[in-house]
């Protein structure tokens, strides 16, 4: 199960809302009101906010309380606190008055929790009008004049009269959120059986009649039945969240804190909860009850703790400087802390500072790694293995520097490392901080999805010396020149360093480097980061450098601005040399039409079909597997990274760390022009998917490609895919947590080899079984990876489907959230970050192309058909245009 | 439902014609006359000096305002932005003048909608009048005193009634609209957007609204801590006519903000920044060629619907907006998800 999601303006999937600050479900923060210690209660919200709560739920009902004072005392001090201001307020009381007046305090767009139809429709009416006018989203509970809804049908029915009242006056579908009551099970009593699981079913059926609208929860009812057992209570909330949150529960009331991973919980202790909240085993006479087989195993469940045991090693037995630099070049964690402790005694001994164990043998160690790395001789994932072992000896050493009041180490240089806004992808911006820590650089890492604000801001609290910004898809880069527009803006003078897969050295010199007067570099890969920090850090080389640079980025310029525009056909021209495609060809309509969702894809099977080349890419190993196994340079790193990643796959499998998902579908339609037209079920208009057409000149009477060349214009079928490895989050979390960025590193690495082996196993079983338009096809892996087969699964975003924006319009056919938990940041990213996603073509002669440049005339007749203003257009193919 | 104002639909048929102007500053301006105390006093007897009050002119000497409102359509103004930046009773008891709030308003919003009607008949162009409603100098969201966080000078209630006896005589005199202008507090703002309701709740028909938020730094927040994003999520409810930025800084700064507002905001964009950044003497030295230059450039990309001026900004800056800008075609209104938009400080939105 992933709880975690991207917070602020990447679309949060699940909604984690901090309940510390209510008084109705935490006593101490409740003691803390009544004592009138609001200075300590600020205290408690500041803390939900830095664990990761995206919204402050706020309650005040007490009766020794005036509650209309305690709200507005407490969300006036929230406001002075621009830390926890930072996020949106969920207003909550069973009192009008007292919502209404902490809807007087607050200056965002809030969440009023809650309204209900208990009092009749007028009242309700009443106050969601109130709702619209002070601008506030509006916790609905699932009760009327008759009661709270305790079984589906009520829930249903409550929810959906009061959808239809609210969207009747105005009040938008998407600021209503429903809370259909979560009731407490196993009390023992039969009529509460089905409380659990009426709630998860009601939860599907209100998201299918009520378009728009969120599902929420308090989650502390469920379990009411097992106060003072949290381990129970926690399996008890992970596992119903682990079936809410597929049915469309979007939000939840929780300690976000206090959530187990399911795959984590004692399976026996699992299932009991399963059984439990699913309603599985309906009692029968004489046998025991779900619910008294769990009051059972909850007696008896221990938590058991693990012996970790310490193989002797010959190198133990060396002095402890020795043992340090050992540790760091051979990347060995195990025994870090504890040689670290004893270097930083024995130093303390001779009345010496802590801070010489860093200036001592640790800095001397990682010389040694920096050294064998730059003269390639020790390779990337050793090099993330030492950082590794030096981040946790560092992290050892500083509550001691700190105690001390003595300034750290004294780095070469602070430098901000950034995933820019809109994109989620960190593997290779991870890499290069590793590796220039490692190399005695200080790195601020403000991680991913960052507004340049924050960037800015940073850069100019903490006295920094380089700006480094990293992205995976094209639209990055527009973000990456706002960036840098704004550097210039903000009078920064910093270098600024481009990096990550789309970012090419012609973008920087022809579009950000334009828009900073500062030194702007491109920086190829992780181990030129280095050598560009140090000449840019260095007084006698900078100068040279950066000059250097500039002249060569002014001569891409130069080159680009005299080679002209002059080589593309008009458009025109381009459709008359379409391609044929030969239609007495085409493949017969698939054998099962429809949407197709596999909830949890055998992981060991996906394993089969790893492609492992690029792995040893990512890692920045160059070759082929399997040779790169016995090749005479990198043969040995490559085999050691292989074993660590075998080793690790193997947990991921056994231990079923993650979940793969997926979603299919096949639609019938026509190619019109250069739209395919998909004729979709039910009153719908058809759809047009809008493709681009290639419109450099052709040689040797070479097509002028176009995807919808591929489909018939007198009726075809076409396909689409997404796909997604889910659950990385509480094992990045452990990772960073444990200063491991090598295992996180790893571990991200093989989940993108998960979601593109899913994406290749996934399209076989189309090919041979749910399209079946290639029911006998027979190919090895290699054979697979090498696409000899018939058909192609373009993806948006990539060279012959170079919009990223039809991505949504793909989700939405597939309705890929709901089916395959897969959401889309505003630059069109997916998340979670290992998904793959595209389309389905099965015509024979159908192939992957790029479609280059395209000219203007193109570029506004695709903004026409695509229904969207040029400058949108122009935005979303800035990548193809001049 | 109240009644649908029919200045709306007009206002919206011409905005999709063709980039639209607002006026400038009027306090400067004023300072060109050179005006006495004698002047600003009049015969109102009141128990303060009122040189400085601005908005008392409407009163007291009407043919200063009506110039300058002149010399702004003149210039090829679309809209009159009421001179009543400071016509509420909070701001008008420093000078002793609260009781005369209804006044004022009532008598700036006739003189404008009179000049609007007189302009408009000239050459059959529509114009439109904007009643101003300043911030006032209190703050719902932050304590002066650093020592007490938890305190505020002025409560929801007083600031929503404050507002709506402005509002309620700018609608009586003319008005087609309320613009909540130099927003430094967006809780100040949304009592404002209270106000409005209330009243259009009184009167049984529609007050649009227009919303200009001021920010305070760089980075592109206002006094509040909101970014623009938040802001726009803050406040999207009230439906406004436009939406934008005014004061504080010089188009040159203003620029990233404008374009992040114009990708977001589902309603006209309305920006009218001052005449750059004031200089050492605390003057406005951007030349109208120079201003008028940077705000085309918003036009160019197609950010904007309606410019304009705000502190150092002159007729012939309006002039040469207006000239810079003619023929232009007015932004396109981006069409968002419907989504789950909340604000504290920062935007927050939730995946559909």
């Amino acid at each position: 199960m992933n709880t975690t999601s991207p917070s602020s303006s990447s679309g949060a999937r699940f909604v984690n809302i901090g309940e510390r600050t209510n008084v109705t479900g935490s006593a101490a923060f409740k003691k803390l009101i009544l004592a009138g210690d609001y200075a300590r209660a600020v205290e408690v919200a500041r803390q939900q906010v830095e664990n990761g709560a995206q919204v402050i739920d706020v309650n005040m009902d007490e009766g020794l309380l005036d509650a209309v004072e305690a709200m507005t005392t407490f969300l006036k001090l929230l406001a002075a606190e621009p830390d926890i201001a930072r996020v949106p307020l969920m207003i909550d009381s069973s009192k009008w008055e007292v919502i209404e007046a902490g809807l007087k305090c607050v200056s965002g767009k809030p969440i009023v929790n809650s309204i209900s139809m208990k009092e009749g429709e007028e009242a309700f009416l009443a106050q969601a009008r109130k709702c619209m006018d002070y601008g506030a989203a509006v916790v609905v509970m699932a009760f009327d004049e008759k009661g709270q809804a305790d079984t589906k049908a009520r829930k249903v029915e409550i929810c959906s009269r009061a959808y239809q009242l609210l969207t009747g006056i105005g009040f938008a579908a998407e600021d209503i959120i429903f809370d259909p009551n979560v009731f407490a099970v196993a009390t023992g009593i039969e009529e509460h059986d089905r409380y659990a699981l009426d709630f998860i079913e009601a939860t599907r059926e209100i998201k299918a009649a009520c378009p728009g609208v969120h599902i929420s929860g308090g989650l502390s009812n469920l379990s009411f039945s097992f106060r003072g057992n949290e381990t129970v209570r926690r399996a008890m909330h992970s596992v119903f969240l682990y079936h809410a949150i597929p049915a469309g529960m979007d939000m939840a009331i929780v300690n976000a804190g206090q959530l187990d991973i399911y795959d984590q919980i004692d399976p026996a202790l699992r299932e009991a909860c399963e059984d439990v909240i699913l309603n599985r085993r309906p009692s029968v006479e004489g046998e025991e009850t779900s619910t008294e087989r769990l009051i059972a195993l909850a007696e008896s469940y221990k938590g058991k703790d693990t012996v970790a045991e310490k193989a002797a090693e010959e190198w133990r037995g060396w002095d402890v400087v020795r043992r340090l630099e050992h540790a760091l070049v051979k990347g060995i964690d195990a025994y870090i802390v504890e040689d670290t402790e004893e270097a930083r005694a024995a130093i303390a001994a001779r009345n010496g500072r802590p801070i010489e164990v860093i200036e001592g043998p640790l800095m001397e160690g990682m010389n040694t790694v920096g050294d064998l790395f730059g003269s390639g001789k020790m390779f990337l994932p050793q090099v993330v293995k030492s950082a590794r072992v030096m981040k946790k000896a560092v992290a050892h050493l500083i509550p001691f520097i700190e105690a001390e009041k003595q300034p750290g180490a004294k780095a070469k240089g602070r430098i901000i490392m950034a995933t820019v806004k809109g994109d989620v992808h960190d593997i290779g911006k991870n890499i290069v901080g590793v590796v220039l820590q490692c190399n005695g650089y200080e790195v601020i890492d403000l991680g991913v999805m960052v507004p340049w604000a924050t960037i800015i801001d940073t850069a100019l609290k903490e006295d920094i010396d380089i700006v480094g910004l990293s992205g995976l898809i094209t639209p990055s880069l527009d973000e990456m020149v706002t960036v840098a527009e704004e550097m210039q803006r903000a009078g920064m003078s910093i270098p600024l360093l481009i990096g990550g897969a789309t970012t090419s050295k012609v973008h920087t010199a022809l579009r950000i480097d334009p828009a900073y007067d500062g030194p702007v570099i491109h920086v190829l890969d992780a181990s030129r980061a280095v050598g560009v920090a140090s000449q840019l850090l260095s007084d006698t080389q900078r100068d040279p450098f950066v000059k250097t640079t500039a002249a060569d980025y002014q001569h891409v310029r130069d080159a680009r601005a005299n080679k002209g525009a002059s080589k593309l056909l008009p458009l025109a021209d381009a459709r008359d040399n379409a391609f044929a495609a030969d239609f007495s060809e085409k493949a017969p309509p698939p054998e099962q039409p429809g949407l197709h969702t596999f909830a949890d894809w055998d992981l060991a099977d996906l394993v089969e079909c790893f492609d492992w080349t690029p792995f040893f890419r990512a890692w920045e190993l160059a070759g082929t597997y399997p040779a790169i196994l016995s090749d005479e340079v990198v043969g040995e790193s490559a085999r050691n990274l292989f074993a660590d990643a075998q080793a690790m796959l193997g947990k991921i499998v056994s231990e079923k760390w993650l979940t793969a998902k997926a979603v299919c579908g096949f639609w019938p339609c026509a190619r019109h022009g250069d739209d395919v037209v998909l004729h979709l079920e039910g009153p719908q208009p058809p759809l047009h998917l809008p493709f681009l057409r290639q419109q450099f000149i052709k040689s040797r009477g070479r097509a002028n490609f176009c995807l919808a060349d591929f489909i018939d214009p007198a009726g075809d079928w076409i396909g689409g895919f997404a796909v997604g490895i889910h659950g990385i989050d509480p094992h990045l979390a452990r990772f960073k947590a444990d200063n491991d960025d090598y295992s996180d590193i790893l571990l991200k690495a093989l989940a993108d080899r998960f979601a593109e082996a899913f994406a290749e196993r996934l399209h076989q079983h189309v090919r041979t079984t749910l399209w079946a338009y290639a029911p006998g096809e027979q190919l090895t892996n290699e054979a697979l990876i090498r696409e000899q087969y018939r058909g192609i699964r373009p993806a948006p975003g990539y060279p012959a489907c170079p919009d990223h924006s039809l991505k949504p319009i793909l989700f939405d056919l597939l309705k890929a959230q709901d089916n395959a938990g897969i959401t889309l940041t505003e630059s069109q990213a997916m998340l979670p970050t290992s998904a793959v996603s595209g389309f389905y073509f099965a015509h024979p002669e159908s192939q992957y192309f790029g479609v280059a440049t395209i000219g203007r005339d193109q570029l506004e007749d695709y903004a026409a058909r695509r229904g969207v203003d040029l400058a949108t257009a122009e935005r979303w193919l800035r990548p193809n245009l001049d | 439902m109240p009644t649908p104002s029919p200045a709306r639909t007009a206002f919206l048929e011409e905005a999709k014609k063709r980039i639209l102007i607002t006026d400038g500053a009027f306090g400067t301006e004023i300072q060109n006359w050179k005006l006495s105390e004698a002047d600003y006093a009049g015969t109102l007897g009141l128990a303060k000096d009122q040189k400085g009050n601005n908005d008392i002119l409407a009163l007291t000497k009407p043919e200063v305002p009506e110039a300058i409102h002149r010399a702004y359509f003149e210039a090829g103004a679309d809209i009159a932005e009421t001179n009543t930046f400071s016509a509420n009773r909070i701001s008008q008891a420093d000078y002793a003048a609260e009781h005369l709030v209804r006044e004022i308003n009532l008598e700036s919003a006739k003189l404008a909608r009179r000049l609007a009607d007189e302009y408009q008949a000239r050459d059959g162009r529509p114009r439109f009048v904007a009643g101003a409603i300043g911030p006032t100098n209190k703050t719902l969201s932050l304590s002066p005193d650093v020592n007490d966080p938890g305190y505020r000078e002025i409560d929801w209630d007083t600031l929503v009634d404050v507002y709506k006896e402005q509002a309620a005589a700018l609608v009586e005199g003319g008005a087609d609209f309320i613009l909540i202008e130099t927003v430094f507090d967006t809780l100040n703002a949304k009592a404002g957007v209270m106000a409005v309701r209330k009243l259009e709740q009184e009167l049984g028909r529609e007050v649009p609204i227009m919303l200009s938020m001021t920010l305070t730094d760089l980075s592109g927040r206002n006094l509040s801590g909101h970014t623009v994003e938040a802001f726009w999520y803050a406040v999207r409810h009230a439906k406004p006519l436009t939406i934008g930025l005014n004061c504080s800084f010089g188009a040159t700064q203003l620029r990233p903000h404008v374009r992040a507002l114009s990708e977001i905001a589902d309603t006209l964009i309305m920006v009218y920044p001052n005449a750059g950044l004031p200089n050492e003497l605390g003057e406005y030295d951007e030349m109208p060629g120079t201003t008028a230059g940077l705000v085309k450039e918003w036009a160019d990309h197609g950010q904007v619907n309606v410019l304009g001026g705000c502190c150092g900004s002159t007729p012939a800056h309006i002039a040469a907006m207006a000239k810079a800008v003619a023929g232009l075609p007015p932004r396109k209104l981006p069409v968002p998800e419907p989504v789950t938009r909340l604000a504290g400080l920062e935007p927050f939105v939730m995946a559909r």
